[in-house]
């Protein structure tokens, strides 16, 4: 079925990966119009709070999650939209969950991608940022304990790699050689700080020799780029090899939130990056696969518009929470003894 | 079985993890050295380095990597070395662990526990001293536990590691040798947020907890034998969520409450204590609430200043007269 949409000269490649490739585009392409509509809905008073969006930025998530596997722990950072996405995390719940509605994954109790879903393996991270790797840490820690063939996997900005959570997190993931995957995306500034003023050093990447396991440097608006370094990458922390850092180079289109211009930004600076949008590459390169990207790009817009506008009309038909609810989710009553995955002992 | 305080601890954790493959221990020298204060002694030998395993000096470390194994079934039970080095971790506890069922909509538990030795009264001085449990007796999501005796300490550590949320569980120090109790043998828990009644009497309550209880104890006998005055003593326990029902019990029993304890006057958890029987026992009282506590110091090293800043039982047997003769 793979060959209505593969033309001559793509024909040699074997099917599966032809339909994975066009999955991969299909998940960039959701994400930014998942992304494009939450900032419009910003706009309109329709989501309250912060939004920071992760435009531009989603070859990272596409390339990172794409081969990971049920069972697998994702913290991922706040701009990471499509993280929940790529974990299957239903786009209503997801939509529902950032206009505050009883339906989201906090049930209206935070704002954001800090509600996290744990039945499917993402973990709401804190605004403390970096401060999830710890905890990305702690859960590689129990794969290792109960020899699990999962890994767990941390997202976290340049702008976190500051913090001592991160440090922490690293040395000790290095000590026990644990199966995590430290995931920097280094979009250059953190909220307005240009990244001279961050740190020393070009590259975080270099930090992770310094912990004793190795750190490797890819364009993150290169999904190919992305995922080769991933693939090959994961497959060796999984099997044991211990953790690894990937640090994936990008630039954030939008402000550090919807309220922020960026007006610190170069404008060239943005138009460069731009002129490096993970999206076109990608398209471009399926082109010169032999695909006929047009058709397949008008047949993926519609597929992806239909699913926001669906998460966007779940979301708004959904019910705001009722106020007495503030005091639910605090504790754990007695006898709930463990999370929806705990009994996982492998792949789900 | 009779027992010092740490060797209830230290049982504790070994029946624990004997009883659910699930609990491990993990902090700062807890494996071969078997703790700073041997509460975890043993434990290497008996469940290997897997489960119970040292760490580098990185206290948000600890306690966010036993978040994480927490979310995924685990019943990580972490040591600070010292509660005064649990600010470190503080964000972990207070914004990750804290809030996590709340942000993940009621969907996922932390069964974690942190173990914090804390408390003066060693010569500890400034960082080895300290009773932080009132930073973190306001924040909901946790549950914080301070026991007073080795049955406690065993029974509600046995309690906090069965509970599916984050407590955090504050061991005082200066008790670890200098009490003993009988213990029974076998399996025995103590219920957190339940609170229990010392000692009886009629005409004034002590409400206290942890390393304060056994002056509070002192002090009544003396003033049962100097004075005549009959003093109850509540011991709080569990310092969130907090026994009301025992705290307004005896207070409208004897009308007058004393409230003692060696963390800080100023936002200590005395004056919650205080609130809440002024809002829902006013008319049942003879006397102001009134509190006997550490100076609002840091708690210093020269024994001279350490003994003008720390409650003890002399203080506590004045402010009983002072009251009783309100």
């Amino acid at each position: 079925m793979a060959e209505t949409n593969v033309a001559r000269g793509a024909a040699v490649e074997p099917a599966p990966r032809v339909e994975y490739e066009l999955q991969l585009y299909y998940w960039m392409k959701l994400i930014r119009a998942f992304e494009e509509r939450v900032s419009r809905l910003h706009r309109q008073n329709k989501i309250l709070g912060g939004v920071y969006s992760g435009a531009g930025q989603e070859a990272i998530v596409t390339g990172i999650c794409a081969p990971l596997h049920d069972g697998d722990f994702v913290a991922p950072l706040h701009r990471d939209m499509g993280v929940f996405i790529m974990r299957g995390v239903d786009p209503g719940r997801l939509m529902a969950q950032l206009m505050g509605k009883e339906t989201g994954l906090s049930r209206g109790k935070d704002s954001f991608l800090h509600g996290g879903d744990l039945e499917h393996g993402v973990f709401g991270s804190t605004s403390m940022l970096g401060s999830s790797l710890p905890v990305a840490v702690g859960a590689a820690l129990k794969f290792k304990m109960k020899k699990n063939p999962n890994v767990a996997v941390a997202f976290f900005g340049e702008g976190a790699a500051s913090r001592g959570d991160v440090h922490e997190a690293m040395n000790f993931a290095g000590v026990q050689k644990l199966p995590v995957v430290f995931v920097c995306e280094n979009n250059r500034y953190a909220y307005s700080t240009p990244l001279e003023k961050q740190m020393a050093i070009e590259d975080v990447a270099d930090r992770a020799e310094a912990y004793g396991f190795k750190g490797h440097v890819c364009s993150g608006n290169d999904l190919l780029a992305v995922l080769e370094l991933s693939e090959r990458q994961i497959a060796k922390t999984r099997a044991g090899e211990g953790p690894v850092l990937i640090e994936c180079k990008t630039y954030r289109y939008r402000g550090h939130s919807e309220h922020d211009a960026a007006l610190y930004r170069d404008q060239e600076e943005l138009i460069e990056w731009q002129s490096r949008d993970p999206i076109p590459r990608f398209e471009f390169y399926l082109e010169k696969k032999g695909h006929e990207i047009k058709r397949i790009r008008e047949q993926i817009d519609e597929r992806v518009n239909k699913t926001v506008q669906a998460a966007v009309d779940y979301a708004e038909s959904s019910p705001l929470p009722e106020p007495q609810e503030a005091l639910e989710d605090l504790y754990a009553p007695p006898g709930t003894s463990t999370s929806p995955n705990s009994s996982t002992n492998g792949n789900r | 079985m009779e027992a010092t305080y740490i060797k209830a601890i230290n049982s504790a954790l070994h029946e624990e993890m004997r009883r659910d493959e699930n609990v491990f221990v993990m902090g700062e020298d807890v494996a071969e050295l078997g703790g700073a204060f041997k509460a975890t002694e043993g434990l290497l030998d008996a469940f290997g380095e897997e489960r119970v395993i040292d760490t580098p000096i990185s206290e948000a470390l600890i306690i966010g990597a036993g978040v994480g194994a927490a979310v995924l079934g685990m019943r990580p039970v972490v040591e600070m070395q010292f509660a005064d080095f649990i600010s470190c971790g503080f964000d972990q506890i207070v914004n990750t662990a804290a809030t996590l069922r709340y942000r993940h909509g009621g969907k996922a538990s932390c069964p974690l526990v942190i173990r914090a030795p804390s408390g003066a009264g060693v010569h500890g001085a400034l960082f080895h001293s300290q009773n932080p449990e009132a930073w973190f007796a306001r924040v909901p999501g946790l549950k914080v536990v301070a026991p007073a005796t080795p049955y406690d300490a065993k029974g509600i550590l046995k309690s906090a590691i069965r509970d599916g949320n984050p407590v955090v569980y504050f061991e005082h120090k200066r008790l670890y040798r200098s009490i003993k109790e009988d213990l029974p043998e076998g399996d025995f828990t103590v219920p957190i947020g339940v609170a229990e009644l010392r000692k009886e009497g009629g005409d004034l309550s002590i409400i206290t907890y942890g390393g304060t209880l056994g002056q509070s104890l002192d002090a009544a006998r003396i003033v049962e034998k100097e004075d005549g005055l009959a003093v109850e003593v509540l011991d709080l326990r569990t310092l969130l969520p907090l026994d009301r029902e025992a705290i307004l019990a005896t207070a409208r029993k004897t009308g007058k409450v004393l409230v003692v304890h060696e963390d800080r006057l100023t936002g200590g958890i005395g004056g919650e204590v205080s609130a809440i029987i002024m809002e829902n026992a006013f008319e049942y009282l003879d006397g102001p609430v009134r509190r006997v506590a550490a100076a609002d110091a840091h708690v210093a090293f020269s024994p001279p200043l350490e003994d003008f800043i720390l409650p003890n039982t002399n203080k506590v047997v004045e402010a009983i007269r002072s009251l009783a003769a309100y």
